[in-house]
């Protein structure tokens, strides 16, 4: 749910970033806040396993900038991608305001791509919003790795409407700040729209 | 389709933010903070030094998203507040509606002092956040001539 504060002229929106596990949602937050100037975004909070898998959630906010005087702050989050935290995955898709999926482009994960869309889905439906009207990217990652599944056979599988889809290798940046941009572009819009 | 705006005013900030004052006083608190469950900070009051309080509304509400959640499970409805005691500073958050009141204090106060004047100031929370939520469905439909006028140029430009 976008929050807009009149007092101090500030717009805050969620964005959560899903997908398979080790399929790069960390990546893609850690190189946005490696990437980025420190007075634009807060702490990057991870709460993660002692062997770095995300556990609850990773967090930053980040601030992009004035639209019309009002501040936009992102809150960036990633869900963890293991099968069995779906419960912490549904608490972080609520008040969402746009969506990533981060997909793993190499052959072998293809079925747990398939699987992570469609928890995305049925979690996105368990809590009041549907995949087909809330604001979506799909990011195709490590597109850089040799045993990728080529992108138009990723695309029929994964594609689910018309969303913007980002080839991206999440380690060199690649792809990260165009994913975050079209995301971010979408939510602004819809609350153009009212 | 992503939830209707939860439009916050001037003049509700300003009457949330003197509750929070008060609280802060009444409980001889280190800081109040008001957060969404969602995560969004909505305000704070007291010495927050160089703490993070965009963060630290995130952890707020992931802490009682889990612990509501583990309520369920054993088959509660809901943990009405959560604590967490710490060697000099403590946290008790208690769950209003939608949002989280969160108090941070220290040696100079307790538990039980905390726990009572917050029950207090809970219920003027709760009407004026109530209130908040009945008019942002009718503000939405009128700050959308102002959001309206935003135009792709200006989305551009945050990424320039």
């Amino acid at each position: 749910m976008t929050f807009i504060n009149y007092a101090s002229r500030e717009i805050n929106c969620k964005i959560v970033y899903y997908g398979p596990g080790l399929c790069g949602k960390t990546t893609n937050l850690q190189y946005i806040y490696d990437s980025t100037a420190p007075q634009a975004k807060g702490k990057l909070i991870s709460l993660a396993t002692e062997t770095d898998r995300t556990l609850f959630f990773d967090f930053m906010p980040l601030e992009l900038g004035t639209v019309r005087g009002f501040k936009t702050r992102f809150h960036l989050y990633t869900v963890p991608g293991q099968v069995y935290y779906d419960a912490s995955r549904k608490l972080i898709l609520k008040g969402v305001d746009g969506v990533v999926f981060v997909a793993d482009s190499q052959d072998e994960r293809m079925d747990a791509n398939i699987e992570s869309l469609y928890n995305l889905e049925e979690n996105l439906q368990s809590q009041g919003y549907d995949l087909a009207t809330i604001p979506y990217v799909l990011q195709l990652n490590k597109r850089d790795l040799p045993n990728v599944t080529p992108m138009e056979e990723l695309t029929q599988e994964l594609l689910r409407k018309d969303e913007p889809v980002f080839e991206a290798v999440a380690t060199t940046g690649t792809g990260v700040f165009d994913t975050l941009k079209a995301v971010a572009k979408q939510v602004l819009t819809e609350l153009r729209k009212g | 389709m992503a939830d209707t705006p939860f439009i916050i005013q001037e003049h509700q900030f300003q009457r949330i933010k003197g509750i929070l004052a008060r609280v802060c006083v009444e409980c001889a608190a280190r800081a109040v903070f008001l957060v969404d469950r969602d995560g969004q900070p909505i305000a704070f009051h007291g010495d927050i030094g160089d703490m993070d309080t965009t963060s630290f509304a995130s952890l707020a509400a992931g802490n009682v998203a889990a612990t509501s959640s583990m309520a369920k499970l054993i088959g509660e409805d809901v943990f009405p507040a959560v604590v967490h005691e710490g060697e000099h500073e403590s946290i008790y958050i208690s769950v209003i509606g939608r949002s989280l009141l969160v108090v941070v204090f220290d040696e100079r106060s307790t538990l039980g002092l905390v726990k009572i004047r917050t029950k207090r100031a809970s219920h003027e929370v709760a009407n004026l956040l109530d209130e908040m939520s009945r008019e942002s469905a009718v503000q939405a439909a009128a700050s959308n001539t102002f959001f309206s006028e935003i135009t792709d140029e200006d989305i551009d430009s945050l990424f320039s």
